[in-house]
């Protein structure tokens, strides 16, 4: 790792303590506001959740297995879904990203020495947690967890249809991490608006972090909403308020309407970031810059504006939704995402791409999403969305589209994993859970399409034989077991890379983003030394001063400059400070 | 701060227009509502970027020919570590437990959350410490 000019940072310190260590063990945790160690935090976290609802997903594909099934009973089942949705959405694959993947990476991408405000970022954690916990505990009420689904629908979720500790558990919890999602938000744009280091233009961040500031602003927007609701649905279960009841004179529609409004950007707030990584992860492991930085960007603010005027296409079927407005508004979602696809292709195009298990992934999310992606344009026909609405075709839409993000998730997990403990994770083993995964996905999600197109119904405890239905759901009970399979060996890897270290090194992946020019792990507020930024690939331009590519003046032609190489140009006379400035230090290995 | 104001700016933008028509086209209530505040979530943060933009020389984090050592100097008052945020989190449960069984744990809520806001205020004159 080359790296040059010590950058004099002049941190305002707190005083030294009295005592000559900070706090330590447990104490040293709970009281850190470290982004490092809050982002673990949340991955961790977040990762149990998503093991708990991995296996709530395998008990209900258990159920499914066999047709008159009896193995859960109808309201175990109902509380099986509605917490598997929840966990899965509400505490995983946001949290995951936002909170920890981003929180982790971003001020490390930007040379930023932390968060813009770490006791908030400390206190997003602990509300997540904590509300997290309230989740789970409904599972020890009387009554039982929520049942509603985890979109809560109303008249169901009132205080008759579904009583009891259990739902309010799920409303309040959910109050608790829309708070820590709000700070989080503020957080994210703050770090990259104020904390970036010099010469971090913001059209040379990478990628993902760009998508983690339009996921902030996003998120701004969404989370209000819901938690505003969540109180707006507390006041009707507890103090009478009516407001989503029509016998009081309310409007059982406006909870779609809110929800929604929510709902919709949440699928971004969970997609933006992984699209974030996938984009990171495919330049570096094609040896190139990103094709069309800036048609990428676009894209990313298109994706986030444009879906949040369209959250009444999962009304449709009410009838009392603008049809044309919020179909034409989906329709048009698909030039962004297709320009997107049209840039991650084109980043590959003629590079020398190297399948390591990151780029497997990222090249698995691309399949599954387009998969997804392409559903979804189908169900933004209101004719076709009358005929499935509700049926598994639209499980497995939404499946096939998050799938894709849990294995850009593991993208995420593999690239950065030496970066953030030290130590590489097992290669033959990381290929075993893409195939197992890639696979497991499509074995258990396609024939969703297939038993939807014929009518199955969603959230259904049991199906008669006569249905027809059996086949289809043993395959996708079969490709469940892959997916478990596919999860274990994840952990089994980790453990193995905790037992067994391989030294990473600060640069395992010959990558190009800032977070790579310090150690691994980077040591308190980050950086020792930052090299000088010159372009999108500042620890590139270091590692591999043959290959200089300096960022050009655009010139002012009033057209879009699209250049190979993403309006950058090979310089090569320009330097960066002469050779004994720079000093070489071996990785580890 | 050109670009980070026209990034909120374009949200109010595109929010006003689209607020506008879907009024105009359906006089709907509850989006339209949403529509106007997500307008204005992005405008008034954004002319406030804006006009700070025009007022302020351009910081080295905004100069694409910026040395490290331009960003010499202050970067920011970072707490070391802290227990209040912790302690907020418990308190904030323990209300939100409260909501739900209508219980002591509300009372008890609100003085951690109370005790926390104190400590967090004294905390920042002192410095940051635990």
């Amino acid at each position: 790792m080359t790296l040059v000019a010590e950058r004099p940072v002049v941190l305002v310190e707190s005083p030294e303590p009295e005592h000559e260590h900070g706090p330590s063990g447990l104490l040293k945790w709970i009281t850190s506001t470290d982004h490092k160690v809050i982002g673990k935090s949340y991955m961790i976290t977040s990762f149990v959740f998503f093991l708990l609802a991995g296996l709530m997903a395998m008990l209900i594909r258990a159920q499914l297995a066999n047709p008159d099934s009896t193995l859960l009973s109808q309201h175990t089942y109902n509380e099986m879904f509605t917490m598997h949705g929840s966990l899965m959405i509400y505490l995983f694959v946001g949290p995951v990203a936002f909170g920890g993947l981003a929180n982790y990476i971003v001020p490390l991408q930007i040379g930023a020495p932390d968060m813009a405000f770490p006791r908030l970022n400390a206190l997003s954690y602990w509300l997540y947690l904590g509300g997290g916990s309230l989740m789970m505990m409904g599972f020890l009420t009387t009554g039982s967890a929520a049942d509603f689904g985890w979109v809560a629908y109303a008249p169901l979720s009132n205080s008759i249809n579904t009583p009891g500790a259990g739902p309010d558990l799920w409303i309040v919890a959910l109050l608790l991490t829309g708070f820590s999602a709000i700070f989080t938000g503020v957080n994210l744009v703050s770090t990259i608006y104020y904390l970036r280091a010099p010469g971090m233009t913001m059209f040379r961040m990478p990628i993902f972090t760009w998508n983690m500031l339009v996921t902030g602003i996003l998120i701004l927007i969404a989370f209000p909403v819901f938690t505003s609701a969540l109180v707006l649905l507390w006041c009707d279960r507890h103090l009478g308020a009516h407001i989503f009841e029509v016998s009081g004179g309310g409007v059982p529609v406006l909870w779609q309407d809110l929800f929604w409004f929510f709902g919709h950007p949440e699928v971004y707030i969970l997609a933006l970031p992984f699209f974030g990584i996938v984009t990171d992860v495919i330049a570096v492991f094609s040896r190139k810059p990103i094709f069309g930085y800036r048609g990428m960007v676009f894209a990313t603010i298109s994706i986030a504006a444009l879906s949040t005027s369209v959250w009444a296409h999962h009304m449709f079927t009410t009838g009392v939704v603008l049809l044309p407005f919020f179909s034409l508004m989906s329709y048009l979602i698909a030039v962004p995402t297709g320009i997107k696809f049209f840039n991650w292709i084109g980043t590959m195009w003629r590079g020398s791409v190297k399948f390591d298990t990151p780029m497997l992934f990222a090249a698995g999310f691309l399949v599954t999403f387009l998969l997804g992606g392409v559903s979804g344009i189908l169900l933004a026909s209101p004719p076709i969305d009358f005929a499935t609405h509700d049926t598994y075709f639209v499980v497995a839409h939404f499946h096939s589209v998050v799938m894709s993000l849990v294995m850009a998730a593991f993208a995420g997990f593999f690239y950065w994993y030496p970066k953030m403990t030290g130590r590489m994770l097992r290669e033959g083993l990381g290929k075993a859970t893409f195939w197992l995964m890639f696979v497991g996905t499509n074995v258990t999600f396609l024939p969703m399409y297939l038993v939807g197109l014929k009518g199955m119904p969603r959230r259904i405890a049991e199906y008669a034989a006569t249905d027809g239905f059996t086949t289809l759901n043993r395959i996708s009970s079969a490709g469940s077991v892959l997916l478990f399979f596919s999860v274990s060996i994840f952990l089994v890897n980790a453990l193995v890379s905790w037992w067994k270290p391989v030294p990473a090194g600060d640069n395992p992946w010959d990558a190009s983003s800032l977070e790579w020019a310090t150690t691994s792990p980077p040591p308190q507020h980050n950086f020792l030394r930052i090299p000088p930024i010159r372009s999108q690939r500042p620890v590139w331009d270091h590692n591999h001063p043959e290959d200089r590519i300096i960022e050009r003046e655009r010139p002012r032609l009033g057209g879009l400059v699209a250049s190979a190489n993403g309006g950058t140009v090979l310089l090569d006379e320009v330097g960066f400070g002469s050779a004994d400035t720079i000093e070489t230090r071996d990785p580890d290995r | 701060m050109k670009i980070e104001s026209y990034v909120f700016l374009f949200v109010g933008f595109f929010f006003g227009l689209v607020g506008l028509v879907y009024w105009l086209l359906s006089y709907e209530d509850a989006g339209s509502t949403m529509l106007l505040g997500t307008f204005l979530l992005g405008s008034v943060p954004g002319f406030y970027y804006f006009w700070w933009s025009r007022r302020m020389s351009p910081r080295p984090a905004d100069d694409p020919k910026a040395s490290v050592e331009d960003g010499a100097g202050v970067v920011g008052a970072f707490p070391g570590s802290s227990i209040w945020p912790f302690v907020i989190g418990i308190g904030a449960t323990f209300v939100a437990l409260a909501l739900v069984f209508g219980a002591w744990t509300f009372a008890v809520g609100l003085f951690l959350v109370a005790a926390s806001l104190v400590g967090v205020i004294y905390e920042s004159r002192r410095g940051g410490l635990v």
